[in-house]
């Protein structure tokens, strides 16, 4: 089974996010630094105002793997995983799996845009081609 | 400026895959050796260090801690640490080189012992953090629930991005598992000795692309024990002391694969650098490498990190038969991780030295005096420099 992440106060609205079609990104509200992961304090100036906004959802990819080895009970493969750097959030990278497409079909430069998943509680970010 | 500390004995376990002995009876006998290695007894051990301690998060991690070890072979201490968070698997021999060097022991025995070929089955594969918890926390809980399960992806991804920037090949990781194969065959402790051609290497599965069997280190039974010493002490035991010449930790970003600016570099290059400005030693003084393979594509970004060459030059020098059989600058001539088998780091330090002792038999780098060691990947490093003088 797919391990999944505990929910804190600092990363629930990136995992949840998704059951809006949001994808959620912290940013501190005083120097408008983009976090991720997230955390509860800009790493950048300490100010607790730290919020979550939506971005859009798009971004370009920076690198990729095509996972072909089956890590745990089920795991289906081959399957492509994306570092994305995202759009609105600078600095930020989203690391998923490709859906909706041939793994071996990835490359970097591609743009993306985000789907999720659901599982129990928590909406996990998936990647898809943008065209 | 040199540490009061050095490196006095090495000793390593008889390695090997699915060996059914209990961790302790590995530890026990690399201990043995090690003390033999330097002329010492039990009684003169009076500190104890290792990394990460007792840890389950991944199957055969980590069985054994300081308490069980000291328990086990009756030490009395005046210095025991465990270092879960330190500069990668290089910590303890960090924190036994400061106490040595402040006065908290004499010598130190620092070890690292694992049993993860024997506690693999077929539902449970060695290094998948946070295995059969029900929810995870901390960094690797952005890329284990994301199906990034294996540090194979995340190497993965890091050669992806490295093959797109600077034009290395599959071919160019082949000659770094290849060399470690041939300089294996020279090791009888090295757990894979049948010759590897480049045939072999392209021919094997691919794991995460565009890493493959042979790019992935190879999980063992073992221990590994390496005795720091303070520098007075040091020149009692039974072997030249190797110096630690040098020491870096740095990490200039977070501790993350997939967040770093440049992903064509890594921990090592923050840590190498940091190590370089505490020595007038230069990369031209070195004669063998020890650098961490846990995935071939390591070894070229940390002799980037290291300054043996610039940045996207790796590709050209590992061509050139730099660092292979009979090369300059030799790396992991006990055949690495590689092909000797998933020490984690202190495989790679106990073949450096006993290179440095002159003591490696068929794989002798001769008149070895200056040895450069680094360990780790991503975000975990730590450099060392050592010396015999
Ligand atoms: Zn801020």
């Amino acid at each position: 089974m797919r391990p999944l992440p505990e929910l804190t106060p600092e990363n629930t609205a990136f995992w949840t996010g998704g059951a809006d079609g949001k994808l959620m990104i912290a940013f501190c509200a005083d120097c408008n630094h983009a976090i991720h992961p997230p955390q509860l304090i800009c790493p950048k100036c300490w100010s607790e105002a730290v919020e979550s906004r939506p971005v859009p959802g798009t971004g370009t990819v920076y690198t990729y793997t095509v996972n072909h080895q089956p890590w745990a009970p089920g795991m289906q493969v081959p399957f492509t995983l994306a570092v994305v750097d995202l759009d609105g959030a600078p600095g930020v990278r989203v690391t998923a799996e490709v859906v909706g497409t041939d793994p071996e079909s990835v490359a970097i430069g591609q743009t993306m845009r985000i789907s999720f998943a659901n599982i129990e509680d928590i909406w996990f970010p998936q990647w898809e081609k943008a065209q | 400026m040199t540490l009061n500390a050095a490196i006095t004995g090495v000793g390593m376990s008889d390695i090997g895959r699915k060996t059914g002995r209990p961790a302790m009876a590995h530890l026990a006998e690399a201990a043995k050796r090690a003390l033999e290695c330097a002329g010492l007894t039990k009684d003169d051990i009076d500190g104890i260090s290792t990394y990460p301690g007792k840890a389950d998060n991944s199957p055969g991690m980590s069985p054994l801690g300081t308490g069980e070890v000291r328990n086990a072979l009756g030490l009395q201490t005046r210095w025991h640490s465990a270092v879960p968070d330190g500069p990668s698997q290089m910590a303890p021999l960090m924190v036994a080189a400061m106490a040595v060097a402040t006065g908290q022991a004499r010598h130190v025995l620092c070890f690292r012992a694992l049993t993860e070929s024997s506690s693999q089955t077929a539902t449970q594969r060695a290094s998948i953090p946070g295995a059969g918890r029900a929810r995870l926390g901390g960094w690797y809980s952005y890329l284990v629930p994301a199906n990034a399960m294996s540090a194979s992806n995340w190497a993965g991804w890091m050669a992806t991005r490295y093959f797109h920037e600077f034009g290395m090949t599959r071919e160019h990781l082949g000659l770094v598992a290849t060399g470690q194969r041939a300089f294996a065959r020279h090791n009888p402790s090295a757990v894979m000795q049948a010759p590897l051609s480049m045939d072999d290497y392209l021919g094997a599965r691919m794991i995460s692309s565009p890493l493959g069997l042979f790019d992935c280190d190879v999980p063992i039974d073992g221990a590994c024990v390496i005795i720091v010493s303070a520098a007075d002490a040091a020149r009692d035991c039974a072997r030249a002391p190797l110096t630690i010449e040098a020491m870096g930790a740095a990490l200039a970003s977070q501790e993350t694969w997939d967040q770093r600016t440049d992903l064509t570099t890594m921990g090592a290059h923050d840590s190498a650098a940091d190590m370089w400005k505490r020595t007038d030693l230069k990369p031209a003084d070195v004669d063998m490498l020890a650098l961490y393979d846990g995935f071939s594509i390591f070894v070229p970004y940390w002799l980037e990190a290291f300054g043996f060459c610039g940045h996207g030059e790796a590709k050209d020098f590992i061509a050139e038969g730099n660092i292979g059989p009979g090369g300059r600058f030799p790396v992991n001539t006990g055949g690495g991780q590689l092909s000797g088998g998933r020490l984690h780091g202190f495989g790679l330090l106990h073949e450096a030295c006993t290179q440095l002792w002159g003591n490696a038999g068929g794989r002798q780098v001769a008149d070895a005096k200056t040895a450069v060691c680094g360990m780790g990947g991503g975000f975990i490093s730590g450099s060392m420099l050592i010396r015999r003088d």
